[in-house]
């Protein structure tokens, strides 16, 4: 069980590390680009985006903790 | 070469050579300060465990339909490759500390040093058991890039010779300098790979999902244009932030 449970984190860490969100906003965005490309739209523009917003987010969240604003 | 084949092979062989720069520093540290016997008998034994992954799970990846393959290897290099760009921008803008082989190397000693000497099958078991984990997860990420990058593109050959090539120069570039490759610009090819990673991830996860890409191959290009132009600004805005910030508690 305990073998288990370090497997498990490996492959959570290895996969997704310090910020779920990013790995979440991902699989949003892959889901979405999906259902628009099955109902006839060719949405390839819509990955890069989700993707630049996610990763913004997580940015400023990770560097929000770093300080305060000087003045 | 076609472009997507060239940029496999390139992404291949620097992700390879900054997680092979990072797996020689630990056997290193271990096998200067301890011996080398069972120190080179542990990172072999990595060695063998990483070419048995590969060659059991790439013939297995290429039974997989080509679309499906591509989205979840699309996805999991996403979610990969985000975690080192992301890295490398708050090591770029200042906001996290920049990876020094220098410094690994002398903790890494330091631990060789004050670690026991327990012997198990006539080994330093000490030196083997570090020496074996630090090459099979610094490997595994290689292994990991090898295959996404070559089954996705039914080119795990040509990867698996760009990861060849990255284990050859660190192996050679080790023996000529005696010591971790602390010169290699490791910061800056990891923000590279990052950049790489992401836009592969990005290009067949799409795809995988459904999407042409304007142009087919040639739009990647774009893709990694996009990636790029987005992480150098994000890097100046968050140097920018930086300026503008003092430590939490130094205004007491």
């Amino acid at each position: 069980m305990r073998f288990l449970k370090r497997f498990g984190l490996f492959w959570w860490d290895f996969v997704v590390g310090d910020d779920w969100r990013v790995a979440a906003g991902v699989a949003v965005g892959l889901a979405v680009t999906a259902v628009l490309a099955h109902s006839g739209v060719n949405a390839w523009w819509l990955l890069p985006v989700v993707i630049a917003l996610v990763l913004g987010a997580s940015l400023r969240r990770a560097t929000a903790s770093a300080g305060t604003r000087r003045g | 070469m076609s472009t997507s084949t060239t940029l496999v092979v390139l992404g291949a062989f620097l992700a390879s050579a900054v997680e092979m720069v990072e797996a020689l520093t630990i056997v290193l540290g271990v096998g200067v300060t301890r011996g080398w016997r069972s120190t080179l008998i542990g990172a072999g034994s990595a060695g063998v465990v990483l070419a048995v992954l590969v060659a059991a799970l790439g013939p297995a990846l290429s039974r997989i339909p080509i679309g499906a393959l591509r989205l979840v290897v699309g996805a999991l290099l996403l979610a990969f490759g985000l975690q080192w760009l992301r890295k490398a921008i708050l090591r770029s803008s200042g906001f996290k500390e920049m990876h020094d082989e220098d410094e690994v190397f002398a903790e890494q000693r330091r631990l060789a040093a004050q670690a026991g000497s327990e012997q198990r099958a006539g080994l330093d078991w000490y030196s083997f058991t570090v020496s074996f984990k630090g090459v099979l997860l610094e490997g595994l990420e290689v292994v990991f890039i090898v295959i996404a990058f070559g089954s996705t593109n039914g080119q795990l050959a040509l990867a698996a010779a760009g990861a060849a090539l990255a284990l050859l120069v660190v192996l050679v570039g080790g023996f000529v300098v005696q010591g971790p490759l602390a010169r290699v610009p490791e910061n800056r090819i990891k923000f590279v790979v990052g950049i790489m990673l992401t836009s592969f991830g990005c290009f067949w996860g799409a795809e995988g999902a459904g999407v042409d890409w304007p142009g087919d191959e040639l739009s990647l290009l774009g893709v990694i244009a996009f990636f790029v132009v987005l992480s150098v600004g994000l890097v100046r805005a968050l140097r920018r932030r930086r300026g503008a910030l003092v430590p939490a508690g130094a205004e007491a």
